[in-house]
């Protein structure tokens, strides 16, 4: 089954100072959402497969979109993550099947790579509620500069038989980061870890 | 004159397939850009603000042609428009009116002369408010196929010294428009109304 997909808007946002400093390069965020019918709305269904074929056909769509976006290549995105919100006549596992068995692969080659895992969040929630989306270093999970997240919502989703499914890429970390720890340039990105 | 410091830009974009009717043949899309900038009379009255409006010329003209740019670049694409401001607590309303003229000025510059006037909303408003944008056709206000709005806002602003400021392009109608009233294939496009 491939998405109904009734909206899709693409957010970018760039930081060009904090706190009084100049942020050069800016610190780029973009995030891709797409609002589609959910095919199990106001039932239990068991089989949730269509939902999960979903998710991979959103991976890619969403993950191309948001570093078409950045104008960047692949190669050039550091950050990622994923998450879905769920309208009022679905339940919560619909997000999982959409966001966890299959939405990963097409994403890291959208990003061209992607050791670690795709940090995600996932809640039921009506139109112009606001979903977080985590964002972690997409080959290093430790690195510390990149743990960040980025807030998408739409006035008008998702309605009580639709799904919210989000994606987000980064060309580089939070603007000032200073906290220490593993460094995007001393990432080994082997393991997905460090 | 004080110079324009901007902290923050940010664009969206979203492309309407349907809204639960049939789906588009030309889905329609609505743009807007956001920059947060210093707003320099914050904090105290003062009585003269105009020569900011000047100051605020390049930015509303880089701002326009960004927007124009994610949209597809196409100035005969842009079928509406509308611009708004939102004011940081430190502000007053009035700073918020400063945007007439630069935003006006640059959309109908980059669009090659759009007839009609620029609908526009103002509010003051803290982190996280949300503006709601209004859109009207950009060469005959009363095309009532093309009044519409579009909701903006960012988590992170505008901070008590800041104005964001915003533009907004639609490159069609509300997605399943039928209130008929004047059509766009009627206007005569030269007084900007109708």
């Amino acid at each position: 089954m491939s998405a109904d997909i009734r909206k899709i808007a693409v957010w970018v946002e760039e930081t060009h100072m904090e706190a009084g400093q100049v942020v050069a390069p800016a610190a780029r965020k973009a995030v891709a959402v797409a609002v589609i019918a959910n095919p199990f709305a106001g039932r239990y269904v068991e089989d949730l497969t269509a939902l999960m074929d979903i998710g991979a056909e959103l991976g890619e769509l969403l993950g191309q979109r948001c570093v078409a976006a950045l104008g960047i290549s692949p190669a050039q995105a550091q950050s990622y993550g994923k998450a879905a919100m769920v309208g009022e006549a679905g339940e919560l596992e619909h997000a999982a099947a959409i966001l966890h068995p299959k939405l990963g692969a097409p994403l890291r080659v959208a990003v061209g790579g992607g050791a670690a895992l795709v940090p995600s969040s996932k809640k039921m929630g009506g139109p112009g509620q606001v979903l977080d989306v985590p964002l972690g270093h997409k080959d290093a999970a430790f690195v510390r500069s990149h743990f960040d997240a980025i807030e998408v919502r739409l006035n008008d989703a998702p309605r009580a038989g639709e799904i919210m499914v989000a994606v987000a890429v980064t060309d580089g970390g939070r603007p000032l980061a200073r906290v220490g720890g593993l460094t995007h340039e001393a990432a080994e990105g082997r393991d997905g870890l460090r | 004159m004080p110079e324009v410091v901007v902290r923050k830009i940010a664009t969206v974009v979203e492309e309407i397939f349907h809204e639960g009717g049939p789906v588009s043949a030309n889905p329609p899309k609505r743009g807007a850009i956001m920059a947060v900038i210093s707003n320099p009379f914050a904090g105290k009255y003062v009585e003269d603000l105009q020569p900011f409006m000047e100051d605020l010329k390049p930015l509303g003209l880089m701002m326009a042609q960004r927007l124009l740019a994610v949209l597809g670049g196409d100035a005969a694409a842009i079928e509406g428009y509308g611009k708004a401001t939102l004011v940081g607590s430190g502000g007053e309303l009035e700073h918020g009116a400063l945007w007439h003229a630069p935003g006006g000025y640059a959309m109908r510059e980059v669009l090659g002369g759009a007839k009609a006037i620029v609908p526009s909303a103002k509010k003051v408003g803290g982190v996280g408010a949300r503006l709601d944008v209004p859109i009207t056709h950009v060469n005959a206000a009363y095309v009532r196929s093309h009044f519409d709005s579009m909701e903006v806002g960012m988590n992170d602003s505008p901070r008590a010294g800041e104005l964001m400021v915003v533009l907004v392009m639609t490159t069609g109608p509300r997605v399943h428009s039928r209130m008929g009233g004047l059509e766009a294939s009627q206007i005569k496009g030269e007084d900007g109304l109708r």
